[in-house]
C-alpha cells in the first residue's frame, strides 16, 4: 500500500503536466509560437542592440543637448516596467490615430529597452577604453569617428560582451509579455490552450519551448564570452 | 642668420589645467636631424610639452609651427599634421584587438590612402627595421613590452614623419628590454630622423643627444651639449637633478 500512494501521485503529476492528447493536440499551436517568438527575437536583438550602438557612438561626441536627449531617453525606459509600456503604447498610440499591430507593439517596446541597455552598456564600454588608445590613434593621423570605428567600439564591444550578453537574454525573454497584448507568441498560444483544455499541460509544453529556445542562445552567449576574452596588452 | 631652418619652432607655449599652469612660456626649436632629449623632475611639465607639440594637448596659448606649418592656424589640417610628427609612448599603445601587422597599416589605409599591399608591403619592412619580422601576424599580448616597444615606433615610422616624439619609451620597461628599444632609436638617429626624447636613460643621451633640454617647473631652465649638461650644469637645479639620475 505504501508503494500505491508515491505511484498515485506520480500519475496525478503526469497527467497535470504532460497528457499525451493534448501534447499532440497543442504542439502545432506551441510550434508556431515559436516560430513568432524567434521572429520577434531576432528582429529585438538586432535592432536593439545597433540601436543602442548607434546611441553610445552619437554619445561619444559629446554634443550636450544631442546627449541630455539620450540620457533621458536611457533612464525613462530603464524605469519603466516593459509590461507598463507595453500596455501605454498598445492602448495608448491608437488615441492618437497611430494604429500598431501588436506585434510591431511588442517589437517596437522591447527594441527600444534593449537598445537603452545596450547604450548604457557601450558606453561604460567606450569609456573604459584606456585614452592612450586615442592619443596612439590620434597622434597616427586618424580622425575623431575613424578612431572611434576601429580602435575604440572594437575594444568596448569585447569588453561588453558579457553584460550585453545577458541583458539581450533578459530582454528576449520578455517576449512572453506579448501575451497581454495577444501577440500569438509561445506563451499566449499556451495561455490560449490552458484555457480550452483546462490542464496545465500546454503551460508546460510552453515552459519547453522557451528552453528548447534559450538554452542555446545562454550557450553561444558563454560561447562569445570566452572567444572574445581576447589576452590584454 | 640661423645656419639652418628650424624643423620645429615652439613660442611661449603655455598650458593649463584649471589653476595649474603646466607650462609657463616655453621656447622650443629642434632642427633637422637633431637628437632632442628632455630630462626633469616629474611634474616639471616634459610630458605635456611632447603633447603640445602635436597638439595632443591644446596649448593654453604660444605657437606651433612645425615644417613651416603653424599648427595652431585655423586652417590646419591637425590630422594630416600628425601623420608626419611619429608619436611613441611610454605605455606603447598598441591597438590590442588588431594583428602586429594591422597596428601598422591602419593609419596607412585610413590616412595615407596606401592600397593593401602597399601598406601591408611598408608594414612588413618596418618590423624588419626593428628586428620583429616574426612576429607579424601576433597580438600585443602576446609580445614583451620591449617588442611592443618596438612595433610601435615601426608603427609611427611607417608614416614617414618628418620627426618623432618619444614620451619616455623605455620607462615602463623591465630593465633587460630596455636595450632593444634604445638600439632601434639608436638606429633611427643614424638613419637622420629628427626625434625629441623625453627620457632619463643616461646613457642613451650621453651617446646619442646633440643636446640636453633641462625643464623645471613647466619651464626650461637649461639646455646644451650632453657635455656641458651632464659635465658642467649651471643652474643648482639642473645640478641637483643630474646627481639625483646619475647615482
Amino acid at each position: 500500500m505504501n508503494t500505491d500512494v508515491p505511484r498515485g501521485r506520480w500519475e496525478i503529476f503526469v497527467e497535470t503536466f504532460f497528457r499525451q492528447d493534448l501534447i499532440d493536440e497543442y504542439s502545432g499551436a506551441i510550434l508556431k509560437g515559436m516560430v513568432v517568438t524567434i521572429e520577434i527575437a531576432i528582429l529585438v536583438v538586432l535592432c536593439g542592440l545597433a540601436l543602442g550602438l548607434v546611441l553610445a557612438m552619437i554619445r561619444a561626441y559629446r554634443v550636450r543637448a544631442i546627449n541630455v536627449v539620450i540620457t533621458v531617453f536611457v533612464d525613462v525606459l530603464r524605469a519603466l516596467p516593459p509590461l507598463a509600456l507595453i500596455l501605454l503604447v498598445y492602448f495608448g498610440l491608437p488615441l492618437v490615430g497611430l494604429n500598431f499591430s501588436s506585434f510591431v507593439v511588442l517589437w517596437l517596446v522591447l527594441t527600444l529597452v534593449l537598445a537603452a541597455f545596450a547604450e548604457e552598456i557601450f558606453w561604460a564600454g567606450i569609456l573604459s577604453v584606456h585614452k592612450g588608445q586615442w592619443e596612439a590613434a590620434r597622434s597616427t593621423g586618424l580622425g575623431f569617428s575613424e578612431t572611434l570605428t576601429y580602435i575604440i567600439i572594437p575594444q568596448a564591444i569585447r569588453m561588453t560582451v558579457a553584460p550585453l550578453t545577458n541583458r539581450t537574454i533578459a530582454i528576449t525573454k520578455n517576449t512572453a509579455l506579448g501575451t497581454v497584448i495577444g501577440v500569438s507568441e509561445i506563451l499566449n498560444q499556451a495561455t490560449t490552450a490552458q484555457s480550452f483544455s483546462g490542464s496545465a499541460t500546454p503551460l508546460m509544453m510552453g515552459a519547453i519551448a522557451y528552453i528548447v529556445l534559450f538554452i542555446p542562445i545562454v550557450a553561444v552567449g558563454r560561447w562569445i564570452e570566452t572567444r572574445f576574452a581576447w589576452r590584454r596588452a | 642668420m640661423e645656419s639652418q631652418k628650424h624643423i620645429l619652432e615652439a613660442r611661449g607655449l603655455c598650458k593649463s589645467f584649471g589653476e595649474l599652469d603646466v607650462l609657463k612660456g616655453v621656447d622650443f626649436a629642434v632642427k633637422p636631424r637633431e637628437l632632442v632629449i628632455i630630462i626633469g623632475p616629474s611634474g616639471s611639465g616634459k610630458s605635456t610639452l611632447l603633447r603640445c607639440l602635436n597638439r595632443l594637448e591644446e596649448p593654453t596659448a604660444g605657437s606651433v609651427i612645425i615644417d613651416g606649418v603653424d599648427l595652431m592656424g585655423p586652417k590646419v589640417d591637425i590630422n594630416d599634421m600628425r601623420r608626419r610628427i611619429g608619436m611613441v609612448f611610454q605605455q606603447f599603445n598598441l591597438y590590442p584587438h588588431l594583428s602586429v601587422e594591422s597596428n601598422i597599416t591602419l593609419a596607412l589605409r585610413k590616412v595615407s590612402k596606401k592600397n593593401k599591399a602597399e601598406a601591408e608591403d611598408i608594414a612588413a619592412r618596418m618590423l624588419d627595421k626593428v628586428g620583429l619580422s616574426d612576429k607579424r601576424t601576433a597580438h600585443p599580448g602576446e609580445l614583451s613590452g620591449g617588442q611592443q616597444q618596438r612595433v610601435a615606433i615601426a608603427r609611427a615610422m611607417a608614416l614617414e614623419p618628418k620627426m618623432m616624439l618619444f614620451d619616455e619609451p623605455t620607462s615602463a620597461l623591465d630593465p633587460e628590454l630596455v636595450g632593444s628599444v634604445l638600439q632601434v632609436m639608436h638606429d633611427l638617429r643614424d638613419s637622420g630622423m629628427t626625434m625629441v626624447v623625453v627620457s632619463h636613460e643616461m646613457r642613451f643621451a650621453r651617446e646619442a643627444a646633440d643636446r640636453i633640454v633641462f625643464m623645471s617647473d613647466g619651464i626650461i631652465l637649461e639646455e646644451g651639449t650632453p657635455e656641458e649638461i651632464f659635465e658642467a650644469p649651471k643652474h643648482r637645479r639642473t645640478q641637483e637633478f643630474v646627481a639625483e639620475i646619475s647615482r
